[in-house]
């Protein structure tokens, strides 16, 4: 059964697997910082066909909006751009690589050799459900998670904070912190 | 699409997010990577999710994972730039020292 949907379905795959590839291999940080842009679009793609649109569309405000945005700007701001192409040589590649391939490998046939007692798939909109759980059975969680964001905004914004003074006075600030 | 596809294509992709991990020198391709390796883990909590079962505790789980994600990138950027800005470079050999 290869329908449209199938295809389309493929071409997601085909679309964050090869990403995440190029991610891997990319001598260059910028061009691999793109193709991570492609990496999580494709995932956001296959939310979709795993009925989660208020998922998918989060993957692309957060992922894509957001923290590729905050990759890219620390690629800018930490890499000289005559280094950009030089300074990021590999190491360990053939073991590294081994290694993924043979985890690959184990993961795989564990996937498809183990009989999942699949039901028949379901499509429905989510968001409102999610919404629902989020404030009834999921609540606490869900404060958890707004005090975790509050300390990671101060959190980066002490830590990003321009110099103040000589930096060998700054270091008695830092143990403070 | 079946599950067992869909898990295959998670471990591709946590497999890509391992391999950047070990092999970048450069602290925000690292970080790339474990950006790769979180999105794997997602693909499987959605999947399971819709596979398996009937209720929504697979979606809300991923939901959550981006909001740690998102938390986990802004602290580890502003780190890479405060160490940039001590030593001048982002890669991962070069932090050694406590008190630089």
């Amino acid at each position: 059964m290869t329908g449209p949907a199938d295809l389309i379905f493929y071409a997601a795959a085909a679309m964050t697997v090869g990403a995440a590839i190029l991610v891997a291999i990319l001598p260059n940080i910028l061009y691999a910082a793109v193709a991570l842009l492609f990496s999580f679009a494709g995932v956001a793609g296959l939310y979709v066909f795993l009925s989660a649109d208020f998922l998918a569309a989060t993957q692309i405000l957060v992922y894509v909006g957001g923290i590729l945005i905050l990759i890219l700007f620390a690629v800018f701001l930490s890499n000289r751009i005559a280094d950009v192409k030089i300074s990021n040589p590999g190491r360990f590649r053939l073991p590294a690589a081994a290694i993924c391939l043979v985890l690959f490998g184990v993961l795989s046939f564990t996937a498809v050799s183990t009989p999942f007692a699949v039901k028949a798939p379901v499509y429905h909109p989510t968001t409102a459900d999610l919404g629902e759980l989020l404030m009834t059975c999921y609540l606490l969680p869900f404060e958890v998670a707004s005090v975790l964001l509050l300390a990671a905004l101060i959190g980066a914004a002490f830590l990003s904070r321009p110099d103040r003074g000589a930096p060998g006075k700054d270091d008695t600030q830092e143990g403070k912190g | 699409m079946t599950l067992d596809k869909l898990l295959v294509v998670a471990a591709a992709l946590f497999c890509c997010g391992l391999y950047t991990v070990m092999t970048r020198r450069n602290a925000v391709a690292v970080l790339m990577g474990v950006e790769l390796i979180l999105n794997a883990a997602n693909i499987n909590f959605v999947a399971f999710s819709f596979f398996l079962s009937r209720v929504m505790g697979g979606q809300i789980f991923a939901a959550f994972v981006i909001v740690l994600a998102a938390a986990e990138a802004a602290v580890a950027l502003a780190i890479f730039l405060r160490m940039f800005a001590t030593t001048g470079t982002v890669e991962v050999d070069a932090a050694d020292e406590l008190k630089g």
